[in-house]
């Protein structure tokens, strides 16, 4: 009995040498590395992925990494899997094993340069891996966009659930406020035959004049947060959050008492301008200039305002003007969140931002991580990308969901990744130095 | 004034629901610091425990196997159905309290808050997929009757409403200011750190304080199931974002200032739809309180906020 334990547990210990042995390449592969190899998965989806859907019995592939397909079909579990390993998993670690000494070479020499060039250069991989990764099927470039928004609206109510401490419900409401106000900038200029009447503008003038309107909503919700800053001076904590959750119920509520914006119909129709790039640009500007507002002297007084308001405040930090600020921020990336999200879904009413939407947005602020940019990035994304796999399993769906959240919270309190700065130096810096990793690596190889 | 007098009654009706409610929401937050979102959820379910806590005492048909006469019978289910519901839902809030509430005793209280949250949606969805979407009907309980006071008509209903949910605060009041368990429950409020020092078990009053909440919930379920007798999975949504706006505004822990404050929201609703067009309601009644908690942050009854909050 021994004998065979013994073997069993050697046998093991060998597995896990092999794996380590395997896998330890994979450490020293850069950002740049990975992002290659994604977009050589992509590159052979987009060439074979249709070819090779019917061999192994799927009639196309599988638009979300076949999640979807298996809980719908469960007799498909190979040919996804198959198809999975086939495609992405055994591409990606074949491609970024290969680069990785031109990865890492590429990356060490654009660390030279301003940190700006090497965001571009990364930005630019990551939108053509989106780009045609999202070319398969339109349900895939929905989920995207979706996703993409969801990272706005995370981020902007991280700075006031996280940095600021406070538990804000107001941010349906301003989804709602900025969704309307683009929707309506643009419904009136570009649209006819709508509520408001004629377009004053010629429709080809739209994607211009689609940023004006982006920060027009986002003003108007900075306006809104107004009713939320200023009482915020006076109370903290849950009093705030009942302030916070009545100014959610009123804007919803004027929302379906002004009739000259469709009252309890809303406003559809929207031109189609929020497609993937526009999306991109945005959160990519948001994502940087939230980390850049959160590492800024600013964002060290906000986080200095949840620790202690009065220790701030015997410290020269302007509680106040910290606070506003930061009410009236993050209420403009949810204004500007909001009408891109009118542009996706191109029909919004008061009804789209109620008691649910604010369950949503508070459960990806709490799977991703307080206090943390990537932490919001990647709540966003994963419950976003986890709420649309599990779409098949139907209602049954909003009950593993929240199983899930609340073994998160039991857990990680904090989130998945809370605390952790956004540093992108050492997010794009190579793995091994070129000069010297190379060498040691070589016998290995 | 016929109709004011008659408004009135509907407010009073309307209110209680709110105050039995926000009561629940007022002893946990007041007891444990924490929001329980889930509590619109509980009275939910208390309304569908009801709803087959009466639907089987029906159909034993305790009148014909004792001999009991109709009304009297009908009397004797009533109160059966309130006590069992009572009952089983103070189980259901235990066991929220011990699955959601807490392995989290020592996290920051936005997670507590998001557990809360998401218990809610179980039970809102479990609902759904045991009972399926068809909403149910409450069975008549109490054989409607008229009665004129002062020119108004009143239906018994509205008066059995509010005499039992005025009844249920008064008798929690006297609960927690006479009792002992009372009295640790406050100072479990007044002090969390220093209570279980005195050998005060805090996951026993916790379990208490939940068992109460829900209870008030159920009967405010019953109570809801008697005058609307529809009842839906979603219904306990609005009801508690509401009835926790009502908590806040009656004060920290103070269970007469949540009850008060349930039945102002209760009268700010119904009197706002006499004015203005109903769809007006919610705007109107947030913005008072958006005013009130402007000038008095704490609430009626709550003291002013210290910065010894436990965050």
């Amino acid at each position: 009995m021994t004998k065979i334990t013994n073997s069993l547990i050697q046998f093991w210990q060998r597995v896990r040498r092999m794996g380590r042995k395997f896998f330890k390449p994979y450490r020293n592969i850069p950002l740049l590395g990975w992002l290659i190899a994604g977009l050589a998965a992509v590159i052979l989806e987009q060439l074979l992925g249709y070819a090779l859907a019917p061999w192994i019995g799927l009639s196309k592939p599988p638009a979300l990494f076949g999640v979807s397909l298996i809980l719908s079909e469960p007799a498909l579990f190979f040919s996804a899997l198959v198809y999975l390993l086939l495609i992405f998993v055994l591409p990606i670690l074949l491609v970024s094993r290969l680069t990785r000494y031109p990865a890492n070479r590429t990356a060490g020499w654009l660390s030279r340069f301003p940190l700006a060039v090497t965001a571009l250069v990364h930005m630019a991989v990551l939108y053509a891996i989106l780009h045609i990764w999202t070319d398969i099927s339109s349900y895939r470039l929905l989920v995207t966009r979706l996703a993409m928004i969801s990272i706005i609206v995370t981020l902007s109510l991280n700075v006031i659930n996280g940095y600021m401490g406070e538990f804000s419900c107001s941010h349906p409401g301003f989804l709602a406020l900025g969704a309307y106000g683009a929707s309506v900038f643009t419904v009136v200029l570009f649209v006819s035959e709508n509520l408001f009447g004629e377009a004053l503008l010629p429709a080809s003038w739209a994607p211009f004049f689609f940023p004006v309107s982006l920060i027009l909503g986002g003003i108007v919700a900075a306006l809104g947060a107004l009713l939320v800053a200023v009482p915020s001076f006076r109370t903290r904590g849950d009093y705030l959050a009942i302030i916070s959750l009545a100014f959610m119920f009123i804007v919803i509520s004027l929302f379906e008492n002004m009739e000259w914006v469709g009252g309890a119909r809303g406003i559809s129709s929207q031109p189609d301008l929020a497609n993937l790039p526009t999306i991109f640009v945005w959160t990519m500007l948001s994502i940087w200039i939230i980390n850049n507002f959160v590492r800024s002297t600013l964002g060290k007084a906000l986080s200095a305002v949840r620790d202690g308001e009065l220790a701030a405040n015997a410290m020269t930090v302007n509680t106040r003007r910290t606070k506003m600020v930061a009410f009236l921020f993050a209420a403009f990336w949810a204004g500007v969140a909001g009408g891109l999200f009118a542009h996706v879904i191109r029909y919004i009413n008061p009804g789209t931002f109620g008691i649910r939407k604010l369950a949503e947005v508070l459960a990806m602020v709490y799977f991703g991580g307080l206090n943390s940019v990537t932490g919001s990035i990647v709540g966003a994304v994963g419950f976003s990308l986890i709420s649309e796999a599990l779409r098949p399993l139907n209602i049954y769906k909003w009950i593993l969901i929240p199983i899930m959240l609340i073994l998160i919270m039991i857990f990680r309190p904090m989130g998945l990744i809370a605390f952790t700065e956004f540093d992108l130096e050492s997010i794009f810096q190579p793995k091994v130095d070129p000069a010297e990793g190379e060498g040691a690596d070589h016998g290995a190889a | 004034m016929q109709i004011f007098l008659q408004q009135l009654m509907n407010a009073l009706q309307w209110g209680s629901f709110y105050a039995l409610i926000a009561i629940g929401y007022s002893m946990v937050y007041g007891v444990l610091m924490l929001f329980n979102f889930a509590h619109g959820d509980i009275f939910m379910v208390g309304a569908y425990i009801g709803f087959f806590v009466a639907s089987g005492l029906l159909a034993l048909d305790l009148g014909g196997v004792i001999g009991l006469p109709v009304g009297v019978e009908l009397a004797v289910v009533l109160v059966l159905t309130l006590i069992i519901s009572m009952l089983l839902n103070s189980v259901v809030g235990m066991l929220v309290e011990r699955i959601g509430y807490r392995p989290l005793r020592d996290a920051p209280r936005a997670s507590a808050a998001i557990t809360g949250l998401m218990i809610g949606i179980i039970l809102e969805t479990g609902n759904l997929a045991i009972l399926g979407p068809q909403r149910l009907s409450f069975p008549e309980l109490i054989p409607s009757r008229t009665i004129i006071i002062l020119g108004a008509s009143v239906t018994n209903k509205k008066i059995l409403i509010v005499g039992v949910s005025i009844l249920l605060t008064l008798a929690l009041h006297q609960f927690v200011q006479r009792t002992k368990w009372g009295m640790a429950m406050r100072a479990m409020a007044y002090d969390y750190v220093v209570v279980p020092l005195m050998g005060i078990s805090s996951n026993t009053i916790a379990l208490m304080t939940f068992a109460l909440g829900s209870a008030l919930a159920a009967a405010a379920g019953i109570l809801f199931g008697i005058a609307y007798p529809v009842l839906d999975p979603n219904m306990g949504i609005l009801f508690g974002w509401k009835a926790f706006v009502a908590a806040i505004l009656g004060g920290r822990g103070s269970i007469l200032g949540a009850g008060l404050a349930g039945f102002l929201l209760g009268f700010i609703e119904i009197f706002v739809t006499m004015v203005f067009p109903s769809t007006m309601r919610n705007l109107i009644a947030f913005s008072i309180i958006l005013i009130i908690l402007t000038f008095r942050p704490h609430g009626f009854f709550g003291e002013p906020y210290s910065a010894q909050l436990r965050l």
